[in-house]
């Protein structure tokens, strides 16, 4: 199948310049491709540079050289060194992103929290309210909770607020952070289940799975992440 | 033209011998928060006030695409239709909401005043728009005759922001909006500008030296030291993989909670 997303000869370093401009590389000429239905499990030792891919092909890190390109409404889109339009509305549309931490709006309730990506798309505030329900419902979220802001909800809440999220919008492309790290083994079976829902309508996924029994439910090809070591 | 908002090309402002500001150039696009964050001193005041017209640069030049006749150079406007454009296009909020608000009339009279500057006459409907503004922003309609003398700090840079958005302005340029309010009041505030900004389609410049304030309510940032933009991006670009030693800096600097 035709990817996606496809990456080629990425590279990227931290410059630290307040300890003498102290150059850590962390990626070294990444290439891969993902297409529709498959989920791609990015593996290696800790350190070995997963996350700064991972958020390197949301836009959110910065690499130097290579190229990343999505599949994007009808074009193809270069994310390296995008204008920060270009990448929002890749963002809006095309690419979700689970972290693991929920950044927390203040004052806006849960419902609405998870609500607005999809707002954004267009939907109404009634669609939109529906299917956010629906998602914190599958997810365990008590619905006493869906009218309060989620600042003071437990670690495991949090997530499944951000898993929510991610999801409402359908994104053609999704990238996930540990999206099972914080939960117990009930919760972590209705993600897998949600995720896996995304993977085989053709979501084309890359995710970060520790957890052995959410990676052999959900990956259909794992990529080795070799940490670059010193400069050459 | 480029279809950008607000197009600023080498705006350079000098006092006597410093340059406050040196060759910035950028472009606003429709819809979009851009965020101007550095330290005192580092010139993002002088910036927004050239780019607001409210200060002469002494090179450069800002291009402002109106709702109506096209691109204008906001420095060759007669005084009188650059006022227009501030009152018909735009919003400036102060810091000091003392400064964007009249403090010795009501509220409601300082909402009004604005509606009445771009052609409203019918008092009931110009009360009624008040009102409905009034409770946009949190302010109990009880208090629409008080004048913003004896409402609180976060009140007055509420009753400031109704004041600014009341004229359906398409870009709205903001100086440290919630600098000097207490935390809680601030994020009050940020909540409400973040929703006015998202429902009203909003593009905005925001000064802040505050990148809290720059990550919930920005798309992008320029930050800016000794005048120069030394680094520009997305803002959790910006943020989260600093390139430049004095971002890297700024954003090592902030206090954990």
């Amino acid at each position: 199948m035709t990817p996606v997303l496809s990456v080629r000869a990425l590279n990227k370093s931290f410059v630290m310049h307040a300890q003498g401009d102290l150059s850590l590389p962390v990626l070294r000429d990444v290439s891969l491709d993902v297409a529709p239905g498959e989920c791609l499990a990015l593996v290696g030792p800790s350190g070995a540079g997963k996350s700064t891919l991972l958020r390197s092909l949301y836009g959110n890190y910065r690499p130097q050289t290579g190229s990343i390109r999505v599949q994007h409404r009808a074009d193809w889109i270069e994310l390296v060194d995008a204008e920060p339009r270009v990448t929002l509305d890749v963002r809006r549309h095309t690419i979700g992103f689970v972290s693991q931490f929920l950044r927390v709006i203040p004052r806006v309730a849960t419902v609405d929290v998870v609500a607005e990506p999809m707002l954004r798309l267009g939907a109404t505030l009634e669609d939109a309210r529906r299917r956010a329900e629906f998602l914190l419902s599958v997810l365990g979220i008590p619905e006493r909770l869906w009218s309060l802001p989620p600042a003071t909800f437990s670690g495991g809440e949090q997530q499944r607020v951000n898993i929510a999220r991610s999801l409402i919008a359908e994104y053609p492309i999704l990238l996930l952070d540990e999206p099972t790290a914080s939960l117990d083994v009930a919760n972590r079976d209705g993600v897998i289940e949600l995720i896996r829902a995304r993977r085989d309508a053709g979501a084309a996924i890359v995710g970060i799975f520790h957890d052995v029994t959410v990676r052999e439910a959900l990956a259909t090809r794992l990529h080795t992440v070799e940490p670059a070591g010193a400069p050459a | 033209m480029t279809g950008a908002l607000l197009s600023a090309r080498g705006v350079t402002k000098r006092f006597g011998g410093r340059t406050a500001c040196n060759g910035v150039s950028f472009d606003l696009w429709p819809g979009e928060v851009l965020g101007i964050v550095g330290e005192s001193g580092s010139g993002k005041s002088t910036l927004l006030n050239c780019l607001a017209g409210r200060l002469v640069p002494d090179a450069g030049s800002v291009l402002y695409e109106t709702r109506s006749v096209g691109s204008v150079d906001v420095h060759n406007l007669t005084e009188a239709r650059r006022r227009l454009l501030a009152r018909t296009e735009w919003g400036f909020v102060n810091q000091d909401a003392r400064e964007g608000l009249r403090m010795g009339v009501s509220a409601g009279a300082n909402i009004g005043e604005r509606l009445m500057a771009i052609g409203a006459r019918n008092y009931g409907e110009i009360r009624g728009t008040a009102s409905d503004w009034l409770q946009r922003v949190e302010i109990d309609l009880g208090r629409i005759d008080d004048p913003p003398t004896v409402y609180s700090g976060g009140m007055r840079q509420r009753l400031q922001i109704a004041r600014n958005l009341v004229s359906s302005p398409r870009l709205v340029f903001m100086d440290e909006p919630t600098g000097g309010l207490d935390v809680s009041v601030q994020a009050r505030l940020l909540d409400l500008l973040r929703g006015l900004v998202d429902r009203f389609h909003l593009s905005a410049v925001l000064v802040t030296h505050d990148l809290g304030v720059a990550r919930l309510l920005t798309h992008r940032l320029m930050v800016m030291q000794g005048g120069q933009v030394v680094e520009e991006g997305l803002t959790d670009q910006v943020l989260d993989d600093p390139q430049h030693a004095y971002t890297q800096m700024l954003v090592a600097s902030i206090l954990p909670v």
